[in-house]
């Protein structure tokens, strides 16, 4: 195996312990940004969903309010994102560099992209068995939890996976403002210092974990469908 | 029970306003099923849904038990409404879950134990026939089966009254015979009051002891059903009561057949409709022994409705014009309504004049 990797990868068999480290630090945004990002963008489209026109706690403003801001972040594009909000970064973390500072730009990244997911996924649970739970004498908490969130329970394990891969592709441009992670390793070693094994392993290692994540997904969605 | 009392819905967007509701009132006693029947878009699943405010009236009252429901709180609404039973065209299962957690759905927080819950469900599906479904979801019943479960959940908290939007129309009509047969069971049963939305007659004239006939957002005619059958008063009326008795189809098939062009002189195509106790087969045999006319019986049908058969006939009678117009005369003496629908090649038009 040594001898493998020394002859065919020589520069990834000399920085082994970066790699490692690298896969952590992106598990690592990855799994606390999809934490933070999750519930916000929950809480963020079930008000997307209750607001809106025929919605349980129709809202004009609220919607257009929300809608419009989710529109805007999600128009920004990230890499500008990382610049445009570093002083909120510093505000909130103390730092606007490295991997833990690197987070508050995933969220604000992914919340707006997970809640739009959430939004189409609730308004597929069928309108008529929300005005069954109505005639049933549900209240709009109730219907959220005991409706929405149930009934819509698939397909928000669907579009979870989709955003969680969707977020692997941002944490790799986290690397500009020091976040490190295996995107970053591919652009500083492999690109940078023409080290195209080092590239070829942060891809292979991203692959797993995208197909890991989907595989799951996939399982939970067929599980939780009836 | 119900009291609509001058319910008027209005659906406003920027460009244009549609009044889908106009001045309508009627009362529904206790343990009537009271039928509304229409043609799509007449505004009767509007107006259902008004009985229990899920759509708000732009205007007008709703009593349901003696309680005005426009007035309460939200929070008071729902606690009506759960004395409250609905159940609609697409039956609108919860499909995650299993058929005994949507019956228990609506007993959330209803002061019962997880046990008695448990005992209650049971106690429902057995009602509703689906006792060994329990643990199925909802996608792998059959329609028939998903309403019946609809149904357990509607009366979960024993309500007083049930709304049935559609219930059958998306069902086969072995399966709607059967869904009408367990809510006239459940009417018998539980005292149970319920209102029938549909644009089937044959639903009305099989379990409806009231009826009332929407057109264009009005309520045109309403009335007691047998009454309705046998006098409308509407066109619109009288044309629902014919899908449902077929007897349009019936001279329009009669009239289709050939032998039945070559009317002579002598004969007449009547239509005979009688209610109640005039049973026609005595009568028709005496217009023989009386006048000498011969009764050549082309169609016949009886329906029951609430225990009174009436009874629809498409005969010709055959023999001297004094002596038929005699014949007709006693006939009408008996409460026997005729109407000449053929005679000497002139075909009188069936819904020109209503059968009176």
């Amino acid at each position: 195996m040594d001898t493998f990797l020394e002859t065919y990868f020589p520069n990834v068999y000399d920085i082994q312990e970066e790699i490692v480290n690298s896969i952590w630090e992106t598990l690592y945004m990855v799994s606390v940004t999809a934490l933070i990002a999750g519930v916000l963008g929950i809480l963020l489209g079930i008000t997307l969903v209750v607001t809106e026109e025929d919605g349980i706690l129709e809202s004009r403003q609220v919607y257009n309010f929300l809608e419009r801001a989710v529109n805007v972040f999600r128009s920004v594009p990230f890499i500008i994102m990382l610049a445009l909000i570093a002083p909120i970064t510093r505000l909130l973390v103390g730092t606007s560099i490295g991997t833990t500072a690197a987070i508050v730009p995933l969220v604000v990244g992914t919340v707006p992209f997970y809640s739009k997911q959430i939004q189409n996924a609730l308004l597929e649970v069928d309108q008529g068995v929300i005005e069954a739970a109505e005639a049933m004498g549900s209240s709009p908490v109730e219907i959220i939890f005991r409706v929405y969130l149930k009934e819509g329970l698939p397909s928000i394990i669907r579009v979870s996976s989709v955003t969680i891969v969707n977020l692997i592709g941002l944490t790799t441009m986290a690397g500009a403002i020091g976040g490190g992670g295996l995107g970053n390793l591919a652009i500083a070693r492999g690109y940078n210092r023409n080290q195209a094994d080092v590239t070829l392993v942060s891809t292979a290692v991203i692959l797993i974990i995208v197909f890991a994540t989907q595989f799951i997904g996939n399982r939970l969605v067929k599980k939780t469908s009836h | 029970m119900i009291e609509l009392k001058n319910i008027e819905v209005t659906f406003q967007n920027e460009e244009n306003s549609v009044q889908a509701v106009k001045d309508v009132s009627l009362s529904v006693e206790k343990g009537d099923i009271y039928g509304i029947v229409g043609y799509s878009g007449a505004g009767k699943s509007t107006l259902v849904r008004t009985i229990n405010l899920l759509q708000r009236p732009t205007a007008g009252e709703v009593f349901v038990n003696g309680k005005n429901l426009s007035v309460l709180t939200s929070d008071e609404l729902r606690t009506e409404r759960k004395k409250i039973g609905m159940i609609f065209q697409h039956f609108n299962l919860m499909r995650q879950r299993t058929v005994a957690d949507n019956v228990a759905y609506p007993l959330y927080k209803s002061g019962l134990s997880k046990l008695e819950i448990a005992n209650k469900v049971d106690e429902l599906l057995k009602l509703v026939g689906l006792a060994d479904k329990k643990e199925a979801y909802p996608s792998q019943l059959s329609g028939g089966q998903k309403q019946r479960v609809a149904i357990a959940r509607a009366l979960a908290n024993d309500p007083e009254v049930l709304l049935c939007d559609e219930a059958t129309s998306s069902l086969d009509p072995k399966t709607t015979a059967s869904i009408l047969d367990l809510l006239k069971d459940l009417n018998k049963k539980l005292a149970l009051t319920i209102v029938i939305i549909t644009h089937e007659m044959e639903v009305v004239k099989e379990i409806c002891n009231k009826v009332a006939v929407m057109e264009d957002g009005e309520v045109v005619e309403q009335g007691d059903l047998v009454s309705i059958f046998t006098s409308p008063k509407e066109k619109l009326t009288q044309e629902f009561i014919n899908t449902a008795t077929h007897i349009d189809q019936a001279a329009e098939k009669v009239l289709n057949h050939p032998t039945l062009l070559n009317l002579t002189r002598e004969d007449v195509l009547i239509n005979i409709t009688y209610v109640g106790e005039s049973t026609s087969s005595p009568l028709i045999a005496s217009l023989y022994a009386r006048f000498g006319i011969t009764t050549n019986i082309l169609y016949g049908n009886v329906e029951i409705l609430q225990n009174t058969p009436i009874g629809n006939l498409i005969v010709v009678l055959s023999g001297e014009e004094s002596k038929r117009e005699e014949a007709i005369a006693y006939l009408e003496s008996n409460q026997v309504n005729v109407k000449t629908i053929k005679h000497n090649q002139n075909v009188i038009s069936f819904n020109q004049e209503q059968i009176v």
